[in-house]
């Protein structure tokens, strides 16, 4: 019980990282909004449409301010369905994986297996790797057409190997970020497994609960809450998935939001346009969150 | 039918043996209570009967049949866990149900059986919550419910009344005990508070680090307990247990005597000391009385005894109600 006195002073506590996480986000925040406005591109022979110099800015108003064009260009763009589309199915995908792939993980570590802490260790290695390494190692030791470790496999058993990057980039990023994020599924479930009554247990066993009933009057039901938080967390990220497509060049067919937005702005040297993409894309990013929250937000409520 | 037999039940985790040796035999609709102190292996003598834990060796029989290798779920017998383990995300009816439902009775049936259960138990406005929107008792009686609807031969209840604060405790105690005589079947009850041992049950079992001690009603545990243990186990307040010259004046290793059989006399009792302090209860005065040597000692006294702290008393012993135990702590007669 908080009495009013402590409220303030905990209030008063908390201030100063308060506003510095605020001005944190909103500054840079407030320049995209602000840039997204302009007609501000680095190749202009004229670079004067920025922040930095508002005196030309006034005095060029007419030609730097660009209204919501920046906005429907890039809303307009065929690029921009093809990268929604990317990002969508990149998200649906290795949430599929890592979900159905951790739950099998996870009751299989939760049996008394010999070796069990090694294997443990094991499964929860990708998660320490950098997605940059990951898609290096990934481009060039698993899924490399020639030198490839799965080409290896494929080759000797005399199927011919399979160029992943040029053929399926796609479903190449979608394996190697499935991998990356195994681990988080595999953990955050194990742990709820693990904390699963022992009574419970006994009390279906005395009720003669066969384990495939077992499975689904039980286990699914106890793991609802654990795996609505998986969806949640790897959702938020995996919207932002760029090292791994960055890396290994499959920016131009499996290239998503993020890539996108890359392209905009480094590539194309569009400052306005990419800063209205970046805007966009938080936009979807909270709409995406507010159907998740309610759609599953009720599995957590207590 | 609902005879449970033991013989020679042994269980040991790995090196270290809970039970050596259990021997017991349960007729049809007796209420049956193991009571003993905490660790002592009531709940792994009990998980045994249900078969959630393998015998180290021994036999275990229900209606005569060997059941030893049998699942628990065949053995027909029903289960209330001390935490209650219902099943959260169930309703109350699904988990009374589910059992039913894994046996793949029809549902009509399991309806049926649901609803008077329910109404049996009082829980019919409740059959459509879940079990965290019900309080303790509604828990409990949910967790009975799921055992009646099987119709078990045999109930078994781990403490099952040690998460209810005191009041609903007893009022727990006499449903159990009318739903013992209502339902006709047999019940082995676990807990480690001699007091509902001694109200609930048609036969006692107290164990002592895993061996059976006594097995008899409860009056008989309680006027002719056959060890130290039970002696000091049972009743409440403790029996007086003396050692020393006064023991072996009555030839005792120990002299076992309750306090309302300790008389307070005006002299030349049995032993003399002073009160130390005086507990009032209404009914009855519990008084403490220093005796020096024989220790302190435990007196029933009238409810408005007027002794004080510091006064001198002579205590007598009554006769025919001391019990004497030999050095191994066994009754001598
Ligand atoms: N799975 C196990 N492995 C090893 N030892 C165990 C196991 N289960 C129980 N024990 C030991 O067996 C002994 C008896 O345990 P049990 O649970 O039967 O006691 P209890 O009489 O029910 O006590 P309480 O009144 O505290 O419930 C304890 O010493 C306990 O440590
Ligand atoms: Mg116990």
């Amino acid at each position: 019980m908080a009495t009013q006195q402590t409220r303030s002073i905990g209030r008063i506590a908390v201030a100063p990282s308060v506003i510095a996480l605020f001005l944190w986000m909103i500054v840079p925040l407030a320049m995209t909004i602000w840039f997204s406005f302009l007609r501000y591109n680095l190749l202009d022979p004229n670079p004067a449409c920025s922040l930095m110099t508002p005196g030309a800015l006034m005095d060029e108003a007419n030609r730097c301010l660009a209204g919501t064009s920046n906005y429907t260009y890039f809303l307009t763009d065929p690029a921009f369905f093809k990268a929604m589309r990317n990002s969508l199915m990149l998200v649906f995908w290795v949430l599929v994986i890592s979900v159905t792939g951790g739950t099998m993980l996870a009751l299989l570590l939760d049996q008394a297996i010999y070796g069990r802490n090694f294997v443990r260790l094991l499964v929860i290695a990708p998660f320490f790797v950098m997605p940059t390494v990951s898609a290096l190692v990934w481009k060039n030791m698993m899924m490399h057409p020639v030198q490839g470790f799965l080409a290896w496999i494929t080759k000797s058993l005399g199927l011919g190997a399979i160029d992943w990057f040029a053929h399926y980039p796609m479903t190449a990023i979608v394996i190697m970020v499935s991998w990356q994020w195994l681990p988080f599924a595999t953990l955050i479930i194990l742990t709820a497994l693990q904390s699963f009554d022992e009574e419970q247990k006994e009390a279906a066993q005395m009720d003669g609960t066969p384990p495939i009933s077992f499975f689904w009057y039980m286990v699914i039901p106890h793991l609802a809450r654990p795996v609505t938080v998986v969806i949640l967390i790897e959702t938020i990220f995996l919207l932002n998935v760029f090292a791994e497509i960055y890396v290994t060049g499959s920016g131009g067919r499996a290239g998503n939001l993020p890539f996108l937005v890359y392209h905009y702005g480094l590539l194309a040297n569009d400052i306005g346009g990419a800063s209205a993409g970046g805007i966009i894309a938080v936009i979807l990013a909270n709409i995406v969150a507010f159907f998740l929250m309610r759609m599953i937000g009720k599995n957590l409520e207590a | 039918m609902g005879t449970i037999s033991l013989r020679n039940v042994r269980k040991a985790f790995g090196d270290a043996v809970i039970i050596p040796g259990a021997d017991l035999d349960i007729e049809h609709g007796e209420f049956v209570v193991f009571v003993g102190p905490s660790g002592c292996g009531k709940s792994t003598l009990l998980r045994l009967i249900a078969g959630l834990e393998d015998l180290t060796s021994g036999l275990i029989m229900i209606d005569g049949e060997d059941v030893s290798d049998v699942p628990p779920a065949r053995r027909g017998l029903a289960m209330v866990f001390q935490s209650y383990a219902l099943y959260p995300h169930m309703s109350v009816r699904n988990n009374i149900a589910f059992g039913l439902k894994m046996a793949g009775m029809p549902k009509e049936e399991i309806d049926a059986k649901v609803t008077h259960a329910a109404a049996t138990l009082n829980l019919t406005d409740y059959l459509d919550r879940k079990p965290r929107q019900l309080s303790g008792g509604q828990r409990q009686r949910v967790a009975i419910g799921r055992a009646i609807v099987r119709q078990p031969k045999c109930f078994l209840l781990d403490e099952p009344l040690s998460n209810l604060d005191a009041a609903l405790r007893v009022n727990m105690r006499v449903e159990i005990m009318q739903l013992h005589r209502q339902l006709d079947a047999t019940m082995i009850y676990v807990t480690h508070d001699q007091v509902e041992a001694m109200t609930m049950a048609d036969r006692i079992v107290v164990l002592n680090k895993g061996e059976i001690e006594q097995v008899g009603s409860p009056l008989d545990i309680y006027n002719k307990p056959n060890s130290v243990f039970v002696a000091g186990f049972i009743g409440s307040p403790k029996m007086n247990l003396i050692t020393g010259p006064l023991a072996t004046k009555f030839s005792a290793t120990t002299l076992g005597i309750r306090p309302e059989h300790v008389e307070l006399l005006a002299s030349a009792g049995d032993v003399n000391g002073s009160i130390v302090l005086t507990e009032h209860l209404g009914s009855d005065s519990f008084l403490h009385v220093d005796c020096g040597e024989a220790g302190r000692l435990t007196v029933r006294a009238a409810g408005d005894y007027e002794g004080k702290p510091g006064d001198a008393v002579s205590l007598g012993f009554d006769r025919a109600r001391i019990h004497r135990f030999d050095s191994q702590g066994k009754v001598l007669v």
